[in-house]
């Protein structure tokens, strides 16, 4: 095999892994890491340039270029980000070294995982590569081995595995139905032979598996009423891992869910997997937007956001349709970006404040301008207000749904409204008002909070016509 | 397929399913783990019953892992944990023994009803096998819901895998890629249990789970 993009997105993460597991010093494998991802990310670059060819087990299409230049490109800013993070968790004692190589090789781990759970061909692969990364998380979830920590990683690890099992199911089913049509062994789950003869595929056992993956890798979405490791598992972890579980670890189920979508939407006598979609979405996002209200640490607040806006992405790839997919794929990438960056702007004030408490923070934009007004911006940004680029996404999926269903755009236009003043009124107590907390200076690293940001804000202000182009191609694969 | 081979499958996928009846009211960690070393036992002779049925020599590997890892391996260092901790006493049950086995059968039945009329098509050896394996998934979650104990849970997990594995085996032809994987996953599953095992034990003396739950999701 030559060595080609595919094989880099994989191999660059597995060596770093390797050689940061071996490295002792922290400053080197710091510095490591954030190479290492952005070898990575260029890697994922090129695929835009010259695409290598896909095979049984690897594929690479619009579809999924999108989603593996995303998530380099969010790993690379975290990791550049988790530089000045860790450096201050060391400094005060939080991390001891041996966690920090730890910490560093499984952040490696998780994006080998990630990559190959988007460029994975075959279905058992796929499930493999996700059942990797739900690992991996667990283990950086409980790396600070406090109470709550533990508590949040184990729920984490329970729910995770029975939804992985679920899905593991659903996968075997899929298999059940191919077999009769494209025969046994191996070509029976490579998803490109799949998508091309699900036509003739038994539509009962489709169903049946579908409903099962949706619950497996629904539960890694983090769709409500599945959800309850989402918030413990953000709040507990290192906040580089929360900004890494909500820009990515979500979608790339999310990624798993659709490719088994497309393989429904193939077949003419199976359910429409949209209205399921559709539900659980619109479910998501009303419960998270009533439940930001009565948020007292901060990390749990945004992750909660997290689980609403996942429910609106679902909720437009639900309702399908060219437009609607579009919105998805432009609301997926805006919120990566955005959310992430609150969490960069997060883990700093909670470093600064030395706690995740809300109520011990207060009159950030005095205290710490740069942060405060950051995590305004980003705040400004994820709840959706003109002109920024989730303003564009959540109009196109209103302005969709207003066309076909209305009354379901009535529901959805109430979730964004309440999660909307939900997230204002937190955001006054913490930036506004009398200072409160510590008012020590930051050290932090602001370049990754603004470099999303101002992706944000120009994707908002004015999209290139490629990029449009780009979507809307993309949009148009899912159907 | 004779007669004779349908049968075999048959009685040991059903076993399968009698035997995650009897992990259910089970309440002694001891006696738990003996039954669901009995229940991969099960597991490893339905699989090379499979193997040699399907003339498919590599299930006898999966087999062989199913022996020698999950009816052998894990239950003694389970045992050694139990002893190290000094938790051989009780499990705490959620619910009572006649409550869980109603729901239980209320599972089997369910996966029954859907299985069967789902798959009519598939060949009849499938999809009984599919209906068993469904029941036995069913059984390990209704256990891991119905356990405050880590290790009832870890062991109603466990026996959810085995569901998981009898399902992937029963279907045909089914890649290799995919058992040793799940073979594989549960090892790393494992040790990472068991070292959460050991951290909760270092930090709180007790690997019951309520004791986490103090902790409800928000600081005050």
């Amino acid at each position: 095999m030559t060595f080609d993009a595919l094989a880099g997105v994989l191999l660059i993460p597995a060596v770093a892994a390797a050689l940061l597991a071996a490295l002792p010093d922290y400053r080197v494998t710091a510095r490591l890491n954030v190479a290492a991802a952005a070898l990575t990310f260029l890697c994922a670059l090129s695929l835009f340039v010259r695409r290598p060819q896909s095979g049984a087990y690897l594929i690479v299409d619009d579809l999924n270029a999108t989603f593996i230049v995303l998530t380099t490109f969010v790993g690379l800013s975290t990791s550049v980000f988790s530089l000045s993070y860790i450096g201050h968790e060391l400094q005060i004692g939080r991390l001891t070294p041996p966690f920090v190589r730890f910490y560093h090789a499984m952040y490696q781990v998780l994006m080998f995982a990630m990559n190959l759970a988007l460029i994975a061909n075959n279905i058992g692969l796929m499930w493999v590569a996700i059942e990797l990364a739900t690992l991996t998380t667990v283990l950086m979830v409980g790396i600070y081995r406090t109470h709550e920590a533990l508590e949040a990683a184990w729920k984490y690890f329970i729910l995770g595995s029975v939804g992985i099992a679920l899905a593991l199911f659903g996968t075997i089913l899929v298999y059940m139905a191919a077999r009769p049509v494209v025969g046994e062994g191996l070509d029976a789950m490579v998803w490109t032979v799949l998508v091309r003869r699900a036509g003739a595929f038994d539509p009962a056992l489709l169903n049946l598996a579908f409903v099962f993956l949706l619950l497996g890798y629904g539960t890694k979405v983090g769709l409500a009423p599945l959800h309850a490791w989402l918030p413990d598992a953000h709040a507990e972890g290192p906040t580089p891992i929360s900004a890494v579980l909500s820009g990515l670890l979500l979608n790339v189920a999310l990624y798993a869910l659709l490719r088994f979508k497309m393989l429904l939407a193939a077949n003419a006598g199976a359910l429409a997997p949209g209205p399921l979609m559709v539900t659980l979405g619109l479910i998501s996002l009303v419960f998270a937007a009533f439940m930001l209200y009565r948020r007292r640490d901060i990390k749990r607040l945004f992750a909660y956001s997290s689980i609403e806006h996942m429910g609106i992405i679902t909720f437009a790839f639900g309702m399908g349709g060219p437009l609607a997919n579009f919105a998805g794929l432009l609301h997926m990438t805006m919120h990566s970006l955005t959310k992430s960056a609150i969490f960069f702007a997060v883990g700093h004030v909670a470093q600064v404040k030395g706690t995740q408490r809300i109520a011990d923070m207060g009159g950030l934009t005095e205290t710490h301008p740069v942060l405060g007004w950051g995590l305004i911006l980003g705040v400004v940004a994820i709840a959706g207000l003109p002109p920024l680029g989730i303003f564009m996404s959540e109009f196109l999926v209103v302005s969709s749904t207003f066309a076909r269903a209305p009354l379901l755009a009535i529901v959805l236009v109430f979730g964004l409204l309440v999660g909307l003043a939900g997230l204002f009124l937190r955001l006054n107590s913490i930036a506004f008002g009398e200072p409160r907390g510590a008012v020590g200076k930051a050290q932090a690293s602001y370049v990754p909070m603004f470099a999303h940001l101002s992706l944000v804000v120009a994707a908002g202000v004015y999209m290139p016509p490629a990029l449009v182009a780009w979507f809307q191609n993309v949009a148009g694969l899912l159907g | 397929m004779s007669r004779i081979d349908f049968d075999v499958a048959h009685m040991l996928a059903g076993l399968l399913v009698l035997i995650s009846f009897m992990q259910l009211y089970q309440d002694r960690l001891y006696a738990l783990l003996n039954v669901y070393a009995l229940h991969a036992l099960t597991l490893a002779a339905s699989v090379a019953w499979q193997a040699m049925v399907q003339d498919a020599p590599h299930l006898y590997v999966t087999a062989a892992i199913a022996l020698v890892f999950k009816a052998i391996i894990i239950p003694v260092a389970l045992h050694r944990i139990i002893v190290r901790l000094g938790i051989h006493r009780e499990i705490e049950k959620v619910v009572g023994v006649g409550s869980a086995m109603l729901a239980g059968m209320g599972l089997v039945a369910l996966s029954m009803v859907v299985m069967l009329r789902v798959t009519y098509a598939a060949d009849p050896l499938a999809r009984e096998d599919l209906a068993f394996a469904l029941s036995v998934v069913l059984l390990g979650l209704l256990m891991m819901v119905t356990r405050r104990n880590a290790v009832g849970q870890v062991v109603g997990f466990m026996s959810l895998e085995n569901g998981l594995v009898l399902a992937a085996t029963g279907a045909r032809g089914m890649p290799l890629v995919v058992e040793i994987s799940v073979a594989f996953s549960i090892l790393i599953a494992f040790i990472v249990i068991g070292i959460f095992l050991f951290r909760i034990r270092e930090r709180f003396d007790t690997v019951d789970v309520a004791a986490l739950d103090q902790f409800r999701g928000e600081r005050q």
